[in-house]
């Protein structure tokens, strides 16, 4: 379903500075993967990420989503198929428009609403009900900014927005990394509950060890902007924190890893 | 008295869709577009120049597409040639100003003296007796409004909104950012020229010089209005105060002027003072308030 083929990036070519943020990426994800992403910072797990949302156009390589090329595709085409989540939760909903209409841009992505067409009463009933979904008491305050909710709740209304017309591909970016332990729960309850109904093919960073291993049918490991590791069904059921630490001790020497069993 | 609230009621109306446009343009997409002086000499001459030809409806129709042109000319810079917003305006505007001669006949300035203007025109139907070019800008204002109010809320509306609000979101939702402040600019300097056009009409002339500092009295006017109207963080409010403020400024300038407490020269200082205040006030109610508090911790 999506495929990297030697995907090259550098940042601040021929400069002191310069980094290989992808070296030569080959990757295959095929319809359906949940697949976690693990890494330390700066090992291009959000540059991978970019690379594939189209924030900038790679030095060398192909993506091919669906069997179309879309390397050269500008974001805001890409994001027609691709939803993302980041780790801000302020980065993915307009803060002075209410929930209501910040549903109804992220509808936009279904392509039908018309240019010069208006929320109507039906809209506003089918979002409603969307949003109860949630279970969190959004669907009475739909006329509310978004800017007044909590970080919590702004990144259910994100994750609702991305998956609203199901995309056929998900980049969670570290989306529960910002939000405290219980809101952290809920929303990774709720990325599993949409991914699943949805049958939508996922990829998640994360930096927490245990969650990477739980979740999702494969998981990538990455250093230095390559995949060092990929390992997926049963093999990855076996495998536990311990293991991983044990075998990339190197790699993983990074106090934002959460090895701890919470 | 009443002719000095009349004339700033009637100026009010014209002026306040250069309010409009600054609305859109720096509150909603959050541009400053500079274009707005050039614009406005644009639409006025424009429109005065058709009126002198017999056809001033036409006019103001040519005079709002001159300035989509020239918004279109601006977004162009900054959002396909990478030129910053700011700058765009200021080469778009200084390019105006010889393309409003060419459209004022190479001349910098042009009067009517017995043209028909949509005013006249419309003191002839008879309606709305000796308040008839009040009534005039008041229905051309209130349209305007309305059409902004409904624009605002439709699906490109909504997507231009999201633009100045977080840029990132839009293209996640597939709208291309660079259409919409296109869209957006290209409406601002529409109302800015039909602006220009009616007020070239009302005064039955052009002058090259007259979009001087149309930017900041529109900012002034913005401003004033959004302090005077109070109520529900909305569009319709926002709206309604452009006209407001618009109001209350011109108000406060006939009365500055009749009452000689300010030369007519020193009236583009005052305001720009004025703005400079008004734009300056948060940050230096924080600072104060830092200050203040400084200073009662160090008594302690």
């Amino acid at each position: 379903m999506l495929k990297l083929e030697h995907i090259q990036k550098t940042f601040n070519p021929g400069t002191l500075n310069e980094k290989h943020a992808l070296d030569a990426i080959d990757l295959e994800v095929h319809d359906g993967d949940f697949i976690t992403i693990v890494g330390s910072n700066g090992a291009g797990k959000s540059t991978l990420f970019n690379a594939i949302g189209g924030n900038f156009l790679c030095d060398e390589g192909r993506i091919i989503l669906d069997d179309q090329n879309i390397t050269f595709t500008p974001e805001y085409k890409r994001s027609k198929y691709i939803g993302r989540l980041f780790q801000d939760p302020m980065k993915g909903t307009a803060p002075h428009m209410t929930i209501q209409e910040n549903l109804a841009l992220a509808y936009l992505r279904a392509g039908k609403a018309r240019t010069f067409s208006r929320i109507t009463k039906k809209d506003k009933e089918k979002f409603q009900d969307i949003v109860a979904q949630l279970g969190i008491g959004l669907e009475n305050r739909m006329d509310a900014p978004v800017g007044t909710l909590s970080g919590g709740q702004r990144q259910s209304l994100t994750l609702l927005m991305a998956t609203i017309v199901p995309p056929k591909l998900l980049l969670l970016d570290e989306h529960t990394a910002a939000l405290d332990p219980s809101a952290a729960d809920n929303i990774m309850s709720l990325t599993n509950r949409i991914v699943k109904e949805n049958g939508i093919t996922c990829l998640m960073v994360t930096h927490n060890m245990k969650m990477a291993l739980e979740t999702g049918n494969r998981m990538l490991m990455m250093h230095q902007g390559k995949i060092i590791y990929d390992v997926c069904g049963k093999e990855k059921a076996r495998l536990s924190v311990e293991d991983l630490m044990h075998r990339f001790h190197d790699s993983l020497n990074d106090d934002r890893i959460v090895l701890t069993e919470d | 008295m009443g002719y000095i609230l009349q004339t700033a009621l009637q100026l009010g109306c014209v002026y306040s869709f250069v309010a409009l446009a600054l609305f859109l343009s720096y509150r909603v997409l959050d541009i400053a577009d500079l274009t707005t002086d050039g614009a406005f000499v644009l639409g006025m001459a424009v429109s005065v120049s058709w009126c002198s030809n017999g056809h001033p409806w036409l006019g103001l129709l040519f005079a709002m597409l001159a300035g989509g042109c020239a918004g279109f000319v601006t977004a162009t810079l900054q959002t396909r040639l990478g030129v910053p917003s700011i700058l765009a305006g200021i080469v778009t505007n200084t390019g105006l100003y010889t393309v409003n001669l060419m459209a004022m006949g190479w001349s910098s300035n042009i009067s009517l003296l017995k043209s028909a203007t949509v005013f006249t025109l419309f003191q002839q139907t008879g309606i709305a007796g000796k308040y008839n070019s009040i009534v005039l800008c008041g229905i051309f204002t209130i349209v305007a409004m309305g059409i902004m109010k409904w624009f605002l809320s439709t699906r490109l509306g909504l997507s231009i909104r999201a633009t100045g609000d977080n840029a990132d979101m839009v293209s996640a939702s597939s709208i291309n950012p660079c259409f919409t402040i296109t869209v957006g600019l290209i409406v601002a300097n529409m109302l800015t020229a039909l602006s220009g056009g009616l007020a070239g009409q009302l005064q039955k002339s052009a002058d090259i010089n007259a979009g001087t500092g149309i930017v900041t009295i529109g900012l002034a006017t913005l401003i004033i209005g959004e302090a005077l109207v109070h109520g529900k963080k909305s569009i319709g409010r926002n709206i309604v105060a452009c006209l407001v403020g618009n109001v209350v400024y011109r108000c406060i300038y006939a009365f500055v002027l009749s009452s000689h407490m300010i030369p007519v020269e020193g009236l583009k200082l005052m305001t720009a003072f004025v703005v400079a205040l008004a734009i300056a006030m948060p940050h230096m109610k924080d600072t104060y308030h830092m200050k203040q508090r400084e200073r009662r911790e160090k008594k302690c």
